[in-house]
């Protein structure tokens, strides 16, 4: 099939010989990607920001109702954190979720594994996986760019409920989990919607990982809560079961990290667990995909 | 009338069959709706065990506040089960020129528009609601009078019929507009607020948002007083709080066909 092709210039260079040139034309297609997906998701700028804007009126009520919550207490903090500690983890776990959901993702794919368009990625000589990394890095640079300034905004007129900033390696810390969660985010689901090609619809699993994921990522509540909850298996509390999955990276461990709750050792090893989880995942989403496109059979132009 | 109950009737028996063609898609869509609407239950329950009430002498302690709940989601079943299907399709009529079809028969297009497709696995969470709601009342230490029984339901209806005039009218800038995907985004998130008792909204920044969600976009109405009616002592206030709801469901009803009626006459066709 690939033979009956027009020799494209694209193609031309991928069977250039040298490491060096095929390493410059891989980054060459990767950059000419990220471009053209920067300029398709500026086409909805508008539609970009109100649902950006939009994004923080559940926190308001959050911030509410957690009030409410303190103010019907005696208790000066709930699962060592105050009612300030709770507004800033509500408002980092936006940041966090900023980094690590990707909307649509697993979705995307399975609807081009059922509607047989990934199987131009199956003829040129582009990564299928390396496509969408470059889609989604163009849709978050463009969604940072759009919320870089209501977020200031909120965090500015919110700032009496931060503690004081913390120093450089708690930053430096929270920025690699900031990063890592992208990853993250980007090959759970991107492995989900790989599924596709065995189950061709995935949209109730990704239902019931999106439920799984809300609830124990800490974007509900901060994790440390289920501490005296047990988890069924004696002497495990649910938040240590909670802990061995890799959820919570998506959402509580940078939240937690700016807020002191996690220091030190502990802070190193979870980056060590964090890291660890990317790699894993991302070998599970190439191992999905070259066997997914193994089985997958498409007819017609 | 009879012609449009039967229509209804009718639209609701189609969508009824193609539901159970498709058995198995409906039971799985029934129990992500109920696995859902369960985790958020959880997380009350883990609320109520570090404080015994929301809010400080508010009344909203456990067995109300679950209450509370229960009357949110058989409101939102309706709501879901019966308005926002059709709403959710209002979108592609209006850019296809589907609309055109619904105009020329010889229906009132609103009611056409607005309840022509039904979701029946959204009330699974209703069922779940009435449920929660006798677990919470056989809990509670005092029991609702003859009175509440009465105006629970009526006051239910004032809740579906605010929440029914805001889809018609964010229906009214579909048409006006051809694509308002963030505006059906930013019901969802409106409707946020009208989740937990209104008394949570207060000092300086919160009054205000309670007087806005109140008397402007009464979506603090919908929920808060049937269970107000329901889950609190009945007192002289309640009749304040009931006849706000009427008025507000019937004042939103009116200003919601205006609206729609207006943007039906902007409408141009997209069709060829």
């Amino acid at each position: 099939m690939m033979a009956s092709l027009p020799p494209s210039d694209l193609q031309a260079s991928a069977r250039e010989p040298g490491l060096l040139q095929a390493g410059i034309d891989s980054w060459r297609i990767w950059w000419t990607m990220l471009v053209i997906c920067l300029e398709e998701r500026l086409v909805y700028r508008g539609d970009f920001i109100l649902g950006t804007l939009m994004r923080f009126l559940p926190i308001v009520t959050q911030v509410f109702l957690w009030t409410a919550v303190f103010g019907a207490t005696s208790r000066g903090d709930i699962a060592g954190y105050s009612r300030n500690d709770i507004v800033a983890y509500y408002l980092l776990t936006m940041v966090t979720r900023a980094f690590s959901s990707m909307p649509g993702l697993a979705g995307g794919i399975a609807r081009s594994v059922r509607d047989g368009s990934v199987k131009k990625y199956l003829v040129q000589p582009v990564d299928y996986i390396g496509y969408l990394l470059a889609a989604r890095i163009a849709h978050k640079l463009v969604y940072y760019a759009v919320a870089t300034l209501p977020f200031a905004a909120v965090f500015f007129f919110c700032r009496a409920y931060f503690p004081p900033l913390p120093d450089a390696s708690t930053l430096a810390a929270f920025g690699l989990s900031l990063v890592l969660s992208f990853f993250l985010g980007f090959f759970l689901e991107a492995t989900l919607g790989m599924l596709g090609f065995w189950f061709l619809e995935v949209s109730s699993i990704v239902f019931a990982y999106m439920l799984v994921q809300y609830l124990l990522s800490g974007h509900m509540f901060p994790l440390d809560m289920l501490a005296g909850i047990p988890s069924g298996i004696p002497g495990v509390s649910l938040a240590s079961l909670v802990h061995w999955l890799p959820f919570e990276y998506t959402a509580y461990l940078p939240a937690a990290v700016w807020l002191g709750k996690i220091k030190g050792a502990d802070l190193v090893w979870s980056l060590v667990i964090e890291a660890g989880w990317v790699v894993v995942m991302a070998v599970a989403c190439r191992i999905a995909w070259r066997r997914g496109t193994r089985r997958y059979s498409a007819f017609g132009g | 009338m009879g012609r449009y109950l039967s229509i209804f009737l009718c639209c609701a028996r189609a969508c009824l069959v193609r539901d159970m063609t498709f058995r198995a898609n409906f039971l799985l869509e029934c129990l992500t709706s109920v696995g859902w609407m369960s985790m958020n239950l959880a997380f009350y329950l883990l609320v109520f065990t570090f404080t015994s009430e929301i809010g400080r002498n508010t009344g909203w302690t456990r067995e109300p506040f679950f209450a509370f709940v229960a009357t949110g989601l058989i409101i939102n079943a309706i709501v879901q089960a019966f308005f926002m299907p059709s709403a959710e399709e209002l979108t592609e009529m209006v850019r296809t020129g589907g609309l055109d079809g619904v105009l020329v028969q010889p229906l009132d297009a609103q009611f056409l528009l607005s309840m022509h497709r039904f979701d029946f696995s959204s009330l699974a969470n209703g069922f779940v609601g009435i449920g929660l709601l006798v677990w919470a009342l056989l809990r509670m230490e005092h029991a609702p009078p003859p009175i509440a029984w009465l105006l629970y339901p009526l006051t239910i209806l004032c809740g579906v019929a605010i929440l029914y005039s805001l889809i018609v009218m964010l229906a009214a800038a579909t048409i006006l507009m051809g694509r308002n995907q963030s505006l059906y985004d930013f019901w969802f998130y409106l409707t946020n607020f009208s989740r937990y008792p209104a008394e949570i909204y207060a000092g300086p920044w919160g009054s205000p948002l309670r007087a806005l969600c109140t008397f402007v976009i009464p979506i603090l109405l919908v929920v808060n007083v049937p269970a107000r009616v329901i889950a609190q002592p009945f007192a002289g206030q309640t009749w304040g709080w009931v006849a706000a709801a009427i008025v507000a469901a019937g004042g939103a009803l009116v200003l919601s066909r205006v609206i729609f009626q207006a943007a039906l006459a902007k409408y141009r066709s997209a069709s060829s």
